[in-house]
């Protein structure tokens, strides 16, 4: 059982809870600037920094555990490193892919050659600087999470200062110079502050897999939302909730690395997020997407339905249904539709239009015929073009539109065609 | 004292790497008229209104609006990029664009204050755009989008505004908003500078026209400086530019005077 009275896991589940509200806002910033590698890169580069400042502390007689002096030592080649890129984008023809991916191995590198010297040379406290490659939450103490609570504190109270200005930053960078926002200087506290959020989550998540924790939570928050700050604040949210998950379950299973198991819970919410969000989730657009074909075939049916009674003026006669598919195909489920809704009848191997079916057929030729025309008159389109694009507008024009169109056009009683607009159905 | 011109170019040379854009630009932009800019791709459009935003930096020469650096005159000009400068995708609507408007202005934390919300639905309004104001900003169409950009100028409440390009990709009805509206600034004493690309509705929108190929052309008022001969200089590729310096410079030498 999960024990959130146990200190251990009080503090774990505090940590991470404030590493995800952190990581989650600058996310957010770091996403829509397209700088979502950025956080990985600068990740990577804090690694030499941590064993460096080890090294100072060792030397200086210092604590070196000291959790002020190792994510100093972050912050200072976490933040050369994302200078470097910035310069390298700036002064040279690199391209800033190229200049992150060189950034990242260059300092992973050699933050990886200091960690294994460390090893080597048997520094006596070195045991515990390999949780920075992973992250290990368990071994979060009190002193390391007051830390993260300060820097976060500082971080989210300087977003929320100048939350307007990064907000045009990011959107309009042209017009922000323009009114006089001191752009330069913005681009480099967002990216400081970006920095620093990376930072805070080394210990918790381990520099490998610390972008993922930038980049998710924001990802999955844009699914859900149009504002920015909302956007900001949902991210927050996610970000503390698979911190909290993450980090509890790596500490009470078998001591799993929290990293891999945060990421897997933010993973999830990615997912979700992707799938079921109203508007932009996959599972809605495919919805909506069926939900169009069918009612568009159902409306196919009702028209071919009202043309066939056209010829001969019966236009709710008993249809043998081989007919229809003469004329287009009559898929069972499309009739089975019609015939749920009540807009046609099935008799044995016919099919009629009921009352409802007529108006609603009528309608849909109302609207075919009155696009055509509009067309024809408006746009000056080839006869032979209208009819392929009125069949594609008829399913979507909504009733205030076409209303407008009859009344422009003088409610006229035929189409381009010469075939006469319903209006209103046959006795 | 008559007011100082709105634009001043003296001979402004701006070069991207090495490759140069504009070419040793000199000209001067009257108030209270509508402006254009135009000249064949690649011919420094934009490049002019970013040097006059003081958005690049000037290789030579310098810029006065009003009279003064753009910086100590930034709070009576508005800037109306193009459209396709950004995402649109961002989320924000309409409103919340508007309101960016408002941010050039010093107040504590920069927070929108109910002053600023009200500028803000005025431009909006003045556009007509009301009905779309909280509406997110990638479910508009083009020319919606075009009217939100000029809305956020509005909110700035300025005297000069450069737009780059008003009326690309917009449908027709929006055109007629755009001019109308920029009517309604000229009625108000303020000035317009257009990039533009249509030519044949120069003479129609504009008073003042600005023929732009990496070198300045020709600039002045639309009934003297739009003519076949100087459209000719301007779209005649840039041999036409060399010739015409070779021209100048063969008059020079026989001590003639200079052509206007």
């Amino acid at each position: 059982m999960i024990d959130f009275f146990d200190p251990t896991l009080r503090n774990v589940a505090l940590g991470s809870g404030v590493l995800g509200v952190i990581a989650g806002a600058l996310g957010c910033f770091a996403v829509l600037r397209r700088q979502s590698l950025l956080g990985d890169a600068l990740a990577h580069a804090a690694l030499p920094g941590v064993c460096l400042a080890f090294l100072f502390g060792t030397h200086m007689g210092l604590d070196p555990k000291q959790p002020l002096l190792l994510l100093g030592g972050a912050l200072v080649t976490a933040w050369i490193g994302t200078m470097l890129v910035l310069a390298m984008t700036r002064t040279t023809r690199i391209k800033e892919d190229a200049a992150l991916g060189i950034v990242l191995s260059v300092f992973f590198g050699a933050g990886i050659v200091l960690l294994t010297l460390l090893q080597k040379g048997g520094a006596t406290n070195q045991a515990g600087l390999d949780r920075f490659l992973f992250g290990q939450a368990a071994s979060l103490l009190p002193r390391d999470i007051a830390t993260m609570a300060i820097l976060g504190g500082a971080v989210l109270l300087t977003l929320f200062f100048y939350f307007k200005d990064f907000q045009v930053l990011v959107f309009d960078s042209a017009y922000a110079r323009s009114l006089g926002l001191p752009v330069r200087r913005l681009e480099i506290l967002l990216t400081s502050l970006i920095v620093v959020a990376v930072v805070v989550g080394l210990q918790t998540v381990g520099v490998v897999l610390m972008a993922a924790l930038i980049v998710a939570p924001a990802a999955a928050a844009r699914q859900w939302t149009d504002r920015l700050g909302v956007m900001v604040l949902l991210a927050s949210g996610f970000g503390a909730l698979s911190g909290v998950a993450g980090a509890t379950i790596s500490a009470t299973k078998r001591r799993l690395p929290t990293g891999p198991t945060i990421v897997l819970a933010v993973s999830a919410l990615v997912l979700i997020s992707l799938l079921f969000a109203p508007r932009r989730g996959i599972v809605w657009a495919a919805f909506r997407r069926v939900r169009t074909r069918r009612r568009v075939r159902l409306e196919n049916l009702l028209k071919d339905l009202w043309r066939l009674g056209e010829l001969d003026s019966r236009f709710d006669a008993l249809r043998a249904i081989t007919d229809l598919m003469a004329v287009r195909s009559a898929l069972p489920a499309t009739m089975r539709h019609a015939r749920n809704a009540g807009l046609v009848a099935v008799e044995g191997t016919g099919i009629r239009l009921t009352k409802a079916g007529l108006v609603r057929a009528a309608a849909i030729v109302r609207n075919h015929r009155i696009w055509e025309l509009y067309l024809s008159r408006r746009l000056d389109l080839a006869d032979d073009h209208l009819h392929r694009d009125a069949e594609e507008m008829e399913h979507a024009l909504d009733s205030e539109v076409m209303e407008a169109i009859d009344r422009a056009l003088g409610r006229p009683t035929t189409d381009p065609h010469g075939r006469p607009i319903p209006r209103g159905v046959p006795a | 004292m008559s007011e100082p011109a709105p634009v001043e170019v003296h001979d402004v040379t701006v070069a991207y790497h090495t490759k140069p854009v504009l070419w040793d630009v000199d000209l001067t932009l009257p108030g209270g008229k509508l402006v254009a800019i135009v000249g064949p791709n690649g011919a420094g459009k934009s490049t002019l209104l970013k040097a006059i935003l003081n958005l690049v930096p000037l290789s030579s020469g310098y810029v006065r609006v009003f009279g003064k650096p753009y910086n100590e005159m930034r709070q009576r000009v508005a800037y109306v990029p193009q459209r396709e400068s950004v995402d649109w995708d961002f989320p924000a609507s309409v409103l919340d664009v508007v309101l960016m408007g408002r941010y050039g202005r010093p107040g504590w934390f920069r927070r929108p204050r109910a002053a600023d919300r009200a500028r803000a639905e005025e431009a909006i309004d003045r556009v007509d755009m009301t009905a779309y104001r909280d509406r997110q900003i990638s479910r508009l169409s083009g020319g919606q989008q075009q009217r939100t950009f000029l809305a956020r100028a509005l909110a700035q409440d300025a005297d000069l505004y450069l737009m780059d390009e008003p009326f690309a990709g917009v449908d027709a009805l929006t055109e007629r908003a755009i001019v109308a509206l920029l009517r309604e600034l000229r009625k108000n004493g303020r000035t317009v500078v257009c990039v533009h690309h249509d030519l044949q509705t120069v003479p129609e929108y504009f008073d003042w026209v600005t023929l732009l190929n990496m070198r300045l052309v020709r600039s002045g008022p639309v009934d003297e400086v739009f003519t076949a001969e100087n459209l000719h200089m301007t779209y005649g590729g840039r041999l036409a530019i060399l010739e015409r310096a070779a021209t100048d410079y063969l008059k020079d030498a026989r001590g003639a005077a200079r052509g206007g």
